[in-house]
């Protein structure tokens, strides 16, 4: 307790450390996705409001729409709510909750964080949309069971694959909302604002001004992203134009928002 | 082993840590003292690599922080105990850092007795913890890589005095072992007690520094006498600082020893003869920050 204290030399033996893998991170974010109550409820989210869905479909949806076509885009829209939800909480938490403090002391290459919260999204979405699809065909078979009538599987390989990348892109707007605001609120309310608020706005642009109407297609990421839930395979212009808007909607705010993040003080 | 070397923080025109430059040695346990909003913080979270300094740098254990390979077995790192997520367990927070770090999960019980989390405790969600309890869990985030340095902001806050003590010998123990601690504090007690070396800092400056020896000696002594008012003007006339402070009691710089033979010859009766110590810290806590401090200095 006073100055007299002597200076000893190191007891332990200097050991050489080895630099966390990326596995390692992976698996640290992963679980940290699913470790809380709010986290695991929202998981969980997937699977009930797919049930919810197609509970509704079977119970009011008339005899004839009763398809699988039907049941899927029910269920698709509480996805694109809880997709990117989930998403923005794997960010925006290390800042609402300040475990960043914690996180990128364990980890300084927050570039490898960020890049582990991405692929642990995306991999909850790849795994979660069939699932949900699956959920989806179960409800085709007891639907048209219960009403008597042969199940129409009129969903095509094809338009499964485009939903599943709508979806993913929708999530990667959710990462990327939250990367670029940091906030939790602000990124959902930011998701709103791009899903329903801008689209009409873009359509109100195209419909008043000559020299948008061109432009809409290769700039609203909305409306490009629309054509992956129609029926049918993009053309190779309507590919380009996802390219185009997604490059302008996406990849250039994450890259911003992710340059932000490196430099950024945690506090 | 911690070398802090002119790091600088300037927020626009404001400049939060200007040139701070110390050394946290092995053995030892280093207070880092300053009032609120000092860059007590600020310096920390710079020598983790949390905040990017405008200009100046820090290495622990011989390398910049952001070049350890694997920092939390190397660096314990406590910067705010209600960081946490509030809800997870408490059990969880501990899992999820000896995951990250790589050490065997029997470690989150290992380090959950050692703090005196109980089992049930561990099983509660952080936003039903105290302060204290939040402390006791950050203190064991840091620990659980079993490194060789601490860096811990503020830990005592919020710990009843059982708690305090218990984090004493903690520390204590844990320099005694070779470790380095460096521990932040706004409270000069808290600090006394268990520090060897202090690093003062006031407006993100570093206004003293030194052994706890050095400083304590540099804060003088104090003596009584029935003939308070004779024994200032001896002191002074020998050549050294000396006033009587409103409990009339003298302080001056110069050593007791000193004082003694002064009254001697001067025949004047002490009652009271002893090194300023901890209140003569205090004094000079208050006084080498008294530019900084919101209330300016008392007394």
């Amino acid at each position: 307790m006073t100055a007299l204290t002597v200076t000893r030399p190191a007891a332990q033996v200097a050991t050489v450390h080895k630099r966390a893998s990326f596995g390692r991170i992976l698996g640290v974010e992963l679980r940290k996705m699913f470790d809380t109550r709010s986290g695991a409820w929202l998981m969980a989210s997937i699977v009930i409001l797919s049930v919810l869905a197609t509970s509704a479909v079977v119970l009011w949806a008339p005899e004839d729409e009763l398809t699988y076509e039907m049941f899927a885009s029910a269920i698709g829209i509480p996805m694109t709510v809880v997709l990117p939800v989930i998403a923005i909480l794997s960010v925006t938490s290390e800042w609402s909750q300040r475990t960043g403090l914690t996180t990128f002391t364990h980890f300084p290459s927050r570039g490898r964080v960020m890049l582990a919260k991405a692929v642990c999204a995306v991999g909850v979405g790849v795994v979660a949309i069939p699932v949900a699809a699956a959920v989806g065909a179960l409800g085709n078979v007891v639907g048209t069971a219960i009403a008597g009538t042969d199940p129409v599987w009129n969903v095509s390989a094809a338009e499964l694959g485009n939903i599943v990348l709508a979806n993913v892109l929708g999530l990667i707007v959710g990462f990327m909302l939250g990367v670029v605001t940091r906030s939790s609120a602000a990124a959902v309310v930011a998701y709103f604002v791009y899903t329903l608020v801008l689209p009409p706005l873009s359509s109100l642009l195209a419909s008043t001004q000559e020299g948008f109407r061109d432009a809409q297609a290769w700039v609203d990421f909305t409306f490009a992203q629309s054509r992956l839930f129609e029926d049918g395979t993009l053309t190779g212009q309507e590919w380009a134009q996802l390219g185009t808007s997604t490059l302008l909607w996406l990849v250039l705010p994450l890259a911003v928002g992710t340059a932000l993040v490196m430099r950024s003080e945690v506090k | 082993m911690i070398t802090v070397e002119s790091l600088t923080k300037k927020y626009g025109g404001f400049t939060a840590v200007d040139d701070v430059s110390f050394t946290a040695p092995p053995g030892r346990v280093t207070g880092f003292l300053g009032p609120n909003g000092a860059g007590k913080s600020t310096t920390m979270r710079m020598m983790v690599g949390l905040t990017p300094p405008t200009s100046g740098g820090a290495l622990v254990a011989g390398r910049r922080f952001a070049d350890l390979p694997n920092p939390g077995r190397e660096v314990g790192v406590l910067l705010d105990a209600s960081a946490q997520h509030a809800g997870r367990t408490g059990r969880e927070v501990l899992t999820l850092a000896a995951r990250s770090m790589g050490v065997p999960t029997r470690r989150v019980g290992e380090l959950l007795e050692r703090v005196s989390l109980t089992e049930k405790e561990s099983r509660r969600r952080v936003r039903h913890y105290s302060l204290g309890m939040r402390q006791r869990l950050g203190i064991a985030t840091a620990l659980i890589g079993d490194p060789q340095v601490l860096v811990l902001d503020e830990p005592a806050n919020g710990l009843d005095p059982a708690g305090i003590r218990w984090m004493r010998d903690l520390l204590r123990g844990y320099a005694d072992e070779g470790g380095t601690v460096l521990l932040s504090s706004h409270l000069l007690h808290e600090i006394e007690v268990v520090a060897d070396d202090l690093v003062v800092i006031g407006n993100g400056r570093i206004v003293a520094s030194g052994t706890k020896a050095e400083l304590l000696a540099a804060a003088g002594t104090v003596a009584r006498s029935p003939r308070t008012e004779e024994l200032a003007r001896a002191l002074t006339s020998a050549g050294h600082e000396a006033a009587v402070s409103p409990d009339g009691a003298v302080r001056t710089d110069a050593d007791a020893a000193l004082v003694g033979m002064v009254a001697l010859h001067a025949g004047i009766p002490l009652t009271e003869l002893k090194t300023a110590d901890g209140a003569g810290l205090e004094e000079m806590f208050l006084e080498l920050t008294a530019s900084t401090q919101r209330e300016g200095v008392a007394a």
